[in-house]
């Protein structure tokens, strides 16, 4: 029998009080792909971060290929043929790939013979793993989807055997993913062994051999992915079982709330990022928008929430909305019912170095119920105000004066959607409400926002995860270079058609 | 204006540019390794008083810019060890050093020599003396280049050369070396380096050494070259004046050299034309004296465009979490 490639045994690693990893054991086959799955702050990636020596262990054996290999740092993650692909890019953003892919291993004191092996090996791996990338473009001038590509080869230049990929489809496009999955694949098939830490259910089944499920820095179980199926793991990640199709009641749609007709939007480059959108969201129902991140769906967002100046027509309730920019900001529009949970909650949504509590009034901090008199604002109200909304919203741990960015993703989130929801808006605009979210929290947030839709109110759902379209819209538009493509209702289609849609194809040519 | 004073102006533009351009090339390293150095003033300060110090003792400049070399070297690594090793703010290090110096070196000179904070003026062997080139006395008679060799490009002292001479050095050591490679990366992703089994610390207090020497060159040259001597606050806000052209210059070498040239020539020719009558009223002095660092404030806020610094200046390097 042949030894794992890895092996741990009994790895733990606390930082502070939080004990990240206790006590983990696994063991990985050579030329196999091995998924790591748990909820947001399970300890995977920790522990990867172990075994590419980034982390030390404060405890614990790494075996590599059956021998006893410490790893306390990079390099000796690098001489054990263990490279790692971050789930944040490690890349010099203004060099270029080449540059990137020495950094570290150069050959000697000058550049120039370097550079040239470099590009040598890299059109030796373009060509065996349909790698391609150009090896003088810059860094920054690349896509998501092409910086990840340097990331692996900077690995597979550095003659690892074994490849751990963070969260890899996290920033790609269903595309780009898909092509991803192809590599990952012609690896293996190499007789390399590939390490895919996710949350995605639906990657785990489609393209690991083995699947290993973590839950609060523990291993909770290994098993062979033909023999498990999503439920199964998702009740293991959880510890409970979860429901991943939202139950919800036929949608009962009132008057029309939002009337949108040939929306433009011009960006500062002046590109055309919405040309002529027109839609519709009635009182009591989720209008979805499905979409390739993009292809206009945040200006169409940011325009509707005053962000940016648009031109049209937008009628909220009957009454037009003011699209210059000019008597209107994202403050008037909250003023007028339209409450916004912006795509990027850690910029957009957050102010991360402020408290939960100073977080759950930004927009409505003029708001009379929080002015102790003419100069103060009553800070008191507006902590035991968050501390309940926290209960309510389930927000972990309920603290009101934890920093924001002390909470995990979905904690964030929940805190964000207390905001914009308990103030009982007309119209709620929602981005990736879901986006870098654990399962538990998912199921919660999407509970909550069927219920603000079966008080009447109506939801604008922009989202990149097709199934978190299917499940919660009750009518769907399909988003491309900036144009409506059609409407769907979530039974009548299916991913496959949104998928052509959503690629541009028009239903005539499909 | 003749040929003769156009000579003059640049002769003196090339003196007083060279500490502006050593000091720049010393912030050029650090900030490119992602160190914010406003401490140039303070190590140039220091070293141009203890390699005077030392120069007046001894009587040999060379002991002096040894010495000058080391002071420096010295403040730069108390810059390092605040704020690579202890992770602390890269401005408050720098101006902490900055007072330092200011401090140190009038207390020192005033114990050592009781000159009221100077050093003794220096003589032969203890200053660095302009250099010959060769030929220079025989190509005087050809029109145009023979006085332009003679005045401009001969006849400076040999930390000038120096000086000049760096800028090609520090452009193939950034662009060509894999020192350099490594050098930039840590100033812009030092995740980066670390991820590719590099020590970003060591790349980072490597960086800041020769920080401490280029300072140390330029305070030397000072006072044992540009001067006779130390005396208090000499430097006279170079190292800031550095600063801004290191700015100016988008933290690149030859365009450091174009920028420390533009401020000296400002310095020249406020050191040339004292007093200029426009129709009945004088400019006065004062306001010619001040005229380089108001320029400085004009070049810095209107004719910079977009410089990007190093990408992870200023912030000591933590791994996540």
């Amino acid at each position: 029998m042949t030894a794992p490639a890895i092996e741990l045994n009994g790895i733990s690693k606390a930082f502070g009080p939080v004990q990240a990893n206790k006590d983990i054991s696994i063991r990985v086959m050579p030329g196999t792909i091995h998924g790591i799955i748990g909820e947001n702050g399970a300890g995977k990636s920790t522990l990867m971060s172990i075994l590419c020596g980034f982390y030390k262990a404060d405890a614990g054996e790494i075996f590599i290929n059956g021998t006893l290999t410490p790893i306390p740092d990079s390099q000796a993650a690098i001489r054990a043929g263990i490279g790692m692909v971050f789930q944040h890019f490690k890349l010099v953003q203004n060099f270029s790939v080449l540059e990137n892919i020495i950094l570290g291993v150069e050959e000697g004191a000058l550049l120039r013979p370097s550079l040239a092996k470099a590009r040598k090996e890299l059109q030796h791996l373009a060509d065996e793993y349909e790698l391609r990338v150009d090896p003088d473009a810059l860094i920054q001038d690349l896509s998501v989807g092409h910086q990840q590509r340097v990331e692996i080869l900077k690995a597979l230049y550095r003659k690892a055997q074994i490849l751990i990929l963070d969260e890899p489809t996290g920033v790609l496009t269903p595309a780009e993913a898909d092509q991803l999955f192809r590599i990952l694949e012609r690896l293996r098939a190499e007789g390399k062994t590939i390490i895919l830490i996710t949350h995605k259910l639906r990657e785990i089944m489609h393209i690991t051999d083995t699947v290993s499920v973590m839950r609060r820095g523990q291993m909770t179980d290994t098993v062979k992915t033909k023999d498990t199926n999503p439920q199964q793991l998702a009740e293991m990640m959880v510890g409970r079982k979860v429901l991943l199709r939202v139950d919800k009641a036929p949608a009962q749609p009132g008057a029309n709330v939002l009337e949108v007709d040939n929306l433009r939007v011009t960006d500062d480059d002046g590109v055309d990022r919405l040309k002529g959108i027109s839609l519709n969201v009635r009182a009591g129902e989720i209008l979805g928008i499905a979409g390739v991140a993009g292809n206009g769906q945040s200006h169409l967002m940011q325009v509707l929430g005053g962000i940016t100046p648009g031109t049209g027509t937008v009628l909220l309730n009957g009454q037009e909305l003011d699209l210059t920019g000019k008597s209107s900001d994202g403050r008037s529009r909250r003023k007028r019912g339209i409450a916004h949970v912006p795509e990027d909650r850690q910029h957009e949504g957050l102010i991360m170095d402020f408290s939960a509590w100073e977080n759950t009034v930004f927009g409505y901090d003029d708001d009379p119920a929080y002015q102790a008199n003419a100069l103060l604002m009553d800070n008191g109200a507006i902590r035991a105000e968050t501390a309940a909304k926290m209960e309510r919203f389930d927000v972990r741990p309920p603290d009101p004066q934890l920093a924001a960015k002390n909470f995990s993703g979905g904690n964030q989130q929940k805190i964000v959607l207390a905001r914009e929801i308990e103030r009982n808006p007309d119209l709620l605009l929602v981005g990736q409400p879901t986006r870098g979210v654990d399962i538990g929290a998912i199921e919660f947030i999407h509970k909550r926002l069927v219920e603000l839709r079966d008080a009447g109110k109506a939801i604008l759902l922009v989202s990149v995860e097709l199934e978190e379209i299917l499940s919660l819209s009750d009518r769907i538009a399909v988003m491309f270079d900036g144009q409506i493509m059609g409407e769907r209702l979530p039974g009548e289609t299916d991913e496959k058609e949104l998928g052509l849609l959503m690629a541009g194809v028009r239903e005539e040519a499909a | 204006m003749d040929y003769a004073t156009l000579l003059q102006v640049a002769d003196s533009t090339v003196r007083l540019s060279v500490p502006l351009l050593l000091a720049c090339l010393a912030g050029l390293y650090s900030e490119r390794a992602g160190i914010f150095d406003i401490g140039l003033e303070g190590k140039m300060l220091m070293a141009a008083f203890t390699s005077a110090a030392l120069a007046a003792v001894s009587g040999s400049v060379w002991i002096g810019l040894l010495a000058g070399i080391a002071s420096s070297m010295l403040l730069a690594g108390l810059h390092g060890l605040a704020s690579i090793t202890f992770r602390g703010n890269q401005l408050i290090s720098g101006v902490a050093i900055n007072f330092l110096a200011s401090g140190l070196t009038v207390v020192i000179a005033q114990a050592w020599f009781e000159q009221g904070g100077r050093t003794p003026s220096l003589q032969g062997a203890a200053r660095f003396e302009p250099i010959t080139l060769p030929l220079a006395e025989t190509l005087q008679g050809v029109p145009v280049f023979g006085p332009l060799y003679a005045e401009l490009i001969s006849g400076q002292t040999a930390l000038a050369y120096v000086g000049f001479a760096m800028v090609p050095l520090t452009w193939w050591l950034l662009f060509r070396t894999r020192f350099g490679l490594r050098l930039r990366a840590v100033g812009e992703a030092p995740e980066a380096v670390d991820t590719a089994g590099v020590s970003v610390i060591r790349m980072r207090f490597a960086a800041v050494a020769i920080a401490g020497v280029l300072c140390g060159l330029a305070g030397a040259y000072l006072a044992t070259a540009l001067q006779a001597g130390f005396v208090r606050e000499m430097t006279a806000g170079r190292g800031f004046i550095a600063l801004a052209a290191l700015i100016f210059a988008k933290w690149r070498p030859w365009y450091a050299l174009s920028a420390t040239l533009l401020f000296g020539l400002l310095q020249a020719v406020a050191l040339r034309f004292q007093n200029i009558d426009i129709g009945t009223f004088t400019v006065p002095v004062q306001f010619m004296d001040a005229l380089p660092y108001i320029l400085t404030v004009v070049i810095l806020a209107g004719f910079v465009g977009k410089a990007i610094p190093p990408r992870a200046g200023g912030e000591p390097y933590v791994k996540e979490r």
